[in-house]
Order: structure tokens, then sequence, then C-alpha cells
């Protein structure tokens, strides 16, 4: 390397400048030597050797005593020379694991997709968007002969454990839902895997509701899930979706409740994961009563358009700092 | 092999006199400066271990040539406990920050080669080379 074999003689070089003129920009030549220093993992222990051999250079006199003193420098600076080279590498591995998590992340986002059904009756808009690289929240949504199902899920906690344990559930759910069964049915049923594989302190909240075209009626369950928003476009008003239920994976016997509502024309359903609702700006967290102004506010607009412009007007409130995974449906009835 | 020499190691004294061997060996196999401060670095780190973990040992200095290649060899051997988990002692992770010097890892990054073996209940040996360049 080129910069390795006259390392000593730029720096006799620039030293030499140094002495003679005293100014700032021999001084900053010094800052440049050691950036290209760092990038050729020169440790500091060499540094001083080079100066010393350079003083010796310029300076045939310097006493004995003051040449010596420098074994004593150079002793001291091995150890630094060793920490710095342990930070080096342990940067190499930070790197790589950042990829091997990007690499997890792609993975798991194969793992969870889903397609959002086109149909007739119903406008529906998502979007999910992770804290950290991977997403401890999840959405699910399924469309059988008459009917569609939705479930949104949301692991307490972030990044990779959560990531890890909605990889289950998603498992889970795919078998479950062959059996196009009830909500309640299904989260009970969940509510057992979980129990059965999920470590003691990491909980899981779902709601599952399924949709009957025939009937315009949803029916719904939740496990303890952040609830989600009624419109009910006749009356202009926003409902809380009423419900009650434990969270998953506590108690193996639990049953959930279901509900029933009825959708017309215009009417919108709003799910969400409490990332949403645990927006933080620096007067502190946002009330839900936020969360239905925003969709108010975009109203007029696509369902696909309203959730994209919430997340945006979100995400600027908290300083472009998502400090929990963010997950917003809503589906808008149509005819 | 060119006469070996050999510091027992009982007290912290002692690795002040096993550094000084590896310093004047160095210095005659013509190690610059920083080279012996790395070399006597790593002897230190050695002794410190057997001072510390192994209720003494030996440590011993070998002037080597190989190749037309001259190097120095010290062997740090003693018959302590020995280390149950060699891989997590040779862990590369914030042994520098902790105060408590280079450790195992350090060792290795300040040699060209590095050889352990250790077994529970009979010792360790650790042997490092340095070559002159």
């Amino acid at each position: 390397m080129a910069f390795d074999d006259d390392i000593q003689m730029k720096y006799k070089e620039m030293l030499a400048n140094y002495i003679q003129e005293l100014t700032e920009q021999a001084l900053y030549e010094g800052q440049r030597f050691s950036w290209k220093a760092i990038e050729h993992k020169i440790p500091p222990e060499e540094i001083i050797n080079i100066h010393l051999k350079v003083l010796k250079e310029l300076f045939p006199d310097i006493p004995k005593k003051i040449l010596d003193s420098f074994d004593f420098l150079l002793e001291v600076m091995v150890g630094y020379g060793l920490a710095y080279q342990e930070h080096q590498f342990l940067r190499g591995r930070q790197l790589e694991l950042k990829s091997e998590i990007e690499i997890a992340a792609n993975v798991q986002q194969a793992l969870l997709q889903t397609n959002i059904p086109k149909v007739e009756e119903l406008d529906i808009g998502v979007i999910s968007v992770p804290a950290k690289i991977m997403n401890g929240d999840y959405y699910q949504f399924a469309e059988h002969e008459n009917t569609m199902s939705v479930a949104i899920a949301d692991v307490i906690g972030k990044g990779i454990p959560a990531a890890l344990c909605i990889s289950m559930i998603k498992y889970a759910m795919d078998s479950l839902l062959e059996s196009r069964q009830n909500p309640s049915y299904i989260l009970e049923n969940l509510n057992r895997v979980v129990e059965q594989n999920i470590d003691v302190n990491m909980f899981i909240t779902m709601f599952f509701g399924k949709y009957d075209f025939r009937t315009n009626k949803i029916t719904y369950a939740s496990a303890g899930h952040e609830p989600g928003f009624y419109y009910c476009a006749s009356e202009d008003h926003f409902y809380d979706l009423q419900s009650k239920g434990l969270v998953l994976g506590v108690d193996r016997q639990v049953k959930y409740e279901q509900y029933e509502l009825n959708l017309f024309q215009n009417d919108m359903i709003i799910l969400l994961s409490d990332g949403v609702t645990e927006t933080r700006t620096k007067e502190g967290f946002i009330d839900r009563a936020a969360v239905t102004s925003a969709i108010r506010a975009h109203l007029h607009l696509p369902a696909q358009q309203i959730v994209e412009n919430i997340y945006k007007d979100f995400e600027k409130m908290q300083g472009f700092q998502l400090r929990d995974d963010f997950t917003l449906i809503i589906m808008k009835k149509n005819v | 092999m060119d006469g070996q020499s050999c510091v027992m190691i009982m007290n912290e004294w002692d690795i002040v006199a096993a550094r000084q061997l590896g310093r004047h060996a160095a210095k005659e196999l013509g190690f610059g400066a920083v080279d012996q401060a790395r070399i006597t670095t790593a002897i230190s780190e050695l002794a410190r271990n057997i001072y510390h973990y192994a209720n003494g040992g030996k440590i011993y200095i070998d002037k080597i040539e190989e190749k037309e290649k001259k190097g120095i060899k010290i062997t740090a051997s003693d018959h302590g406990p020995g280390i149950p988990d060699i891989r997590k002692a040779m862990e590369d992770g914030f042994t520098t920050s902790g105060g408590l010097g280079a450790g195992l890892p350090g060792v290795k990054r300040l040699m060209d080669e590095f050889y352990i073996d250790s077994k529970t209940g009979e010792g360790t040996v650790v042997q490092v080379v340095k070559w002159l360049r």
C-alpha cells in the first residue's frame, strides 16, 4: 500500500512544516492525515513510533532521556491500540448483524404477505410500518365464498422477539382460517396455541372480524386488542368498537365474546395497533380523539389514501421517530 | 531452537521478571520499539492470567527460526483449574473496556500466532509467536 510505505516521509514533511510555520493550515494537514491513517487501520502506538523516528531525524541531538520517555508512552498506548482494534472488529460485527436482520425482515415480509381483497362492497386501506427493522404488528385478510375475514394482532414488545412471535401466529392462523369458523372459535383456538408455545412474558393482542357480504354484517371478537372505531355515516359519529376479552396466552380456558354490527353505505370499520394511539408528541401521548379527528379530516378520500395520510401526519407529529410498530386499517362500506 | 529461558510466576513481581526476559529477547532479535511493547504486553497478560487464576505456573521465552524467519515464542503453562469454555474465553467482546486488560483475544491480536489448550482440572497451555518482519 502506497500510504503505508511512505507514511513516515509524509509525516516528517508535515511535522517539519508545522514546526517551521506554526500555522493552522499545517495543523489541519495533521488532522487530514489522521483520517487517512485510520482508514489504513494504523494503530495509535504506530503513530507514536513514527513521531519518535521523525523527531530523531529532525533533531539529532534530542536528550536521551526524552527519547526514553517515548518507550513509556508506547507502553501506555499499546492498550489503547488494542481497544481500538477491538472497536473496529465490533463495528464489522455490527454491520454483519444489521444485514442479517435486514435479510430476516425480508423473509418475514414474504412470510406475512397477505392480499388485500378487492371487493365491490368494501373500500379497504392498510398501512403497517415497523418501528425498527422487523414488524411486531400483523394483519391478515382472507376471502371465502361469501365472507371475508380480517385479523390484526400486536405483540407486546417490538423488534426481533416480537417478530418471531408474529411469525408463529401467522402459521397458526393459516390453518385456523381453513376452518372458516366464527371469531370467538378462532381466538379461543389461537389462545391455546399461544399459551402452549410462547414465553410467559410475551403477550399478544388480537382483533378478529368476519364480514358477510350477503348480510353486510361484521361479526367480531377481540383478545385485549386496542379497540377500533365504528364510523356511523348516517349519524356522522365515531363509536369505539366495544369488545371484551383477555389477551392471548394468559389463560387457556378463556372464552371470547362475539359482537355484531350491520354496516350501511359509507360506514367505516377502523382497526389499529397501539402504535397509532401511542403516538407521542412533545406534549405527551395523543388521545384516541386525535385519531378520529385525523380520519374525519380525510373522510372524502379513498381508504388507502386516508391511512397513508394519517401515517404521514402522525409520523411528522412525533418528529419522524416511530416508537412502536404502526398499523392502521380502514374498511369503508361502498354500496 | 536457541536457548530457552523460563520464569516461574508465583507473585506479582514475577510478572515484571517475565516481561524483562521477553523484552530482552525481543530486543536481541531486533524487534522495533512498538513490537517490543506489544510482545511485553502479551507476556504481562499471560503472566497475569497465571498469577490470578492458576496459583502459579511458568512462562517460557524462546528465540525461534523457521525458513529464514526469526521470531519469538512465548509459552505460558500452568496446572491451574483450566478454562471450562475456551470459546467463551476467546470471544471478542468488550474485554478492553472492563479495566481488566487485554484478555486472551487481546493477546491473540498482539501476536502473529496463537495456540491454546486447556483441560479442566489439569491446567492450561497458551503458546504465541511473533515473527520479525
